[in-house]
């Protein structure tokens, strides 16, 4: 077999065997957007109606609203998780045996990336399921037709993981990432609420969140649960993958890592 | 050559000199003890030797190939064990063995059988279903050796391999090594403890980022037991 296509077959294994390991991991990932879709929306569907906005033909409960928001906030959080388990293995070394392979690096961690999309996806299809076992179902056709918009929308979240890895030196470093990038990109976005809604309350936090690379990602994955492609979400989508994985290169790069050391 | 041959390598970190005008070469087949006192330099000239760091200043060839200009090549001949253990412990001992192999673009029956031979030769066959979470500090570090072995590489590096071991496992580890020289592996053996080194080894003693003497065990020593040479050489302002 191909040397390319053995490394990746065996880092996206790796990476699936330790996700199964971590129990824990997998529960909190399901819990996490279950408690939003079933205590939070609950609680705020009266407060937080939306009206009849694209993608949508008619008046939707806040809970179905939110379902894509949740699909990408899974994602947002898998993607930190991935880049929390590079860092937790520099600290133990076994990063090294990856970046000594002869492989070329970009390979290595493109395998990487597709290791952490993989898990992604498999985790917003059991929300998915779950979501519908509790009745907020989507249009049949719609759970296939988002497969392509998963995989950009988890490429750019992994690629954004990659780059705090090589980042950040030491797993306590982690509070500030989630209180620094996950929280604000998840909460500055349409994740929750549209951006009409955000543009009444403040523009300059309508502009944030028009600029966030998070909102697209969820709009693509929204517009392809209702058959709809939106054109500008994915360009956005694909330009922020492209600008992160750029920049986790760039961050892996043993001359950059020299720098660094120097300094 | 075949061997490794390392020339005028500086590296700094910052205003600190980490390494200056660092040059020597191991034949092919020659079992090489880099030996200096903690500090001195050796793990910034694995990170060199393994692309995990790297400079402009020196040359560094592992079997015949330059590691700045053909880093794939050369890093496809090398066999590294480093200091801290590299194994996944949640995994067993040949699932850790066949990602590395894959690592390398190994896969399927050729990866089973350059597995159990590696392991085999490293007396852990019967251990290969075992999680490397439940082998003691002797055996995990036989695993990385064996992992080390599976692509056959020209130059085996290890990291003070024998940090952390008892006496036991540390005579046992190093005579394992030293007989992989016969097989015609070059091997690079970083460590701070002289009773690791064979008279007919030869010798690199790193102290304050230089080389202070390099040839063979015996021919540095004259008579003098390494311990006691190696103290007052250290002893000395570099």
């Amino acid at each position: 077999m191909n040397a390319y296509l053995t490394s990746l077959i065996a880092i996206v294994k790796r990476e699936a065997l330790r996700f199964i390991h971590q129990r824990e991991r997998f529960v909190a990932a399901l819990v996490r957007p279950l408690v939003w879709l079933l205590v939070f929306a609950a609680g705020f569907r009266a407060a937080l109606g939306v009206s009849i906005i694209p993608p949508y033909q008619t008046y939707i409960t806040y809970e179905t609203y939110i379902v894509p928001g949740l699909c990408g906030m899974i994602m947002l959080f898998n993607g930190m998780q991935s880049s929390l388990s590079l860092v937790y293995d520099r600290e133990m070394g076994s990063m090294k045996l990856l970046l000594t392979s002869p492989l070329p690096r970009w390979w290595l961690l493109f395998c990487k990336l597709v290791g952490s999309t993989t898990i992604s996806i498999l985790q917003v299809y059991t929300f998915l399921g779950i979501a519908a076992a509790f009745g907020i179902s989507l249009p049949l056709i719609g759970y296939i037709a988002v497969l392509p918009a998963l995989i950009v929308a988890g490429v750019m979240l992994g690629a954004l993981g990659l780059v705090l890895s090589s980042f950040i030196k030491q797993l306590e470093n982690f509070a500030g990432v989630m209180n620094f990038v996950i929280f604000p990109m998840f909460f500055l976005s349409s994740a929750l609420y549209p951006l009409w809604k955000m543009a009444e309350s403040s523009e300059l936090l309508y502009t944030i969140c028009a600029l966030n690379p998070f909102t697209h990602a969820v709009e693509l994955i929204r517009f392809a649960l209702y058959l709809n492609f939106n054109g500008p979400a994915l360009i956005w989508t694909v330009l922020a993958a492209g600008v992160f994985t750029l920049a986790a290169l760039w961050g892996y790069n043993p001359a950059r890592t020299n720098a660094r050391k120097k300094g | 050559m075949s061997g490794l041959s390392v020339s005028n390598l500086n590296f700094d970190y910052g205003p600190k000199s980490a390494l200056k005008n660092i040059t020597f070469e191991v034949a092919a087949g020659q079992f090489c003890a880099l030996l200096g006192p903690n500090g001195a330099g050796k793990s910034t000239l694995f990170g060199l030797l393994t692309r995990l760091l790297t400079t402009p200043e020196g040359s560094i060839m592992i079997a015949g190939h330059d590691l700045a200009t053909a880093p794939r090549h050369a890093l496809a001949k090398l066999g590294i064990v480093f200091q801290q253990s590299t194994l996944d412990l949640d995994l067993s001992v040949r699932q850790n063995l066949s990602y590395f192999a894959a690592l390398h673009g190994i896969s399927g029956r050729d990866a089973a059988v350059r597995i159990d031979a590696a392991l085999d030769k490293l007396g852990m066959l019967e251990r290969a279903h075992e999680k490397a979470r439940a082998l003691n500090g002797g055996h995990r570090r036989r695993a990385e050796i064996a992992r080390a072995l599976i692509h056959n590489p020209a130059v085996l590096l290890l990291d003070e391999p024998t940090v952390g071991l008892d006496a036991a496992a540390r005579a046992s580890i190093t005579e394992h090594v030293h007989s992989l020289t016969d097989e015609g592996t070059t091997v690079l053996w970083s460590t701070h403890l002289t009773d690791e080194v064979s008279p007919d080894d030869q010798l690199v003693i790193l102290h304050r980022a230089q080389v202070l003497a390099q040839g063979t065990c015996k021919g540095i020593c004259n008579n003098t037991p390494l311990a006691e040479k190696f103290l007052t050489l250290t002893a000395a302002p570099a």
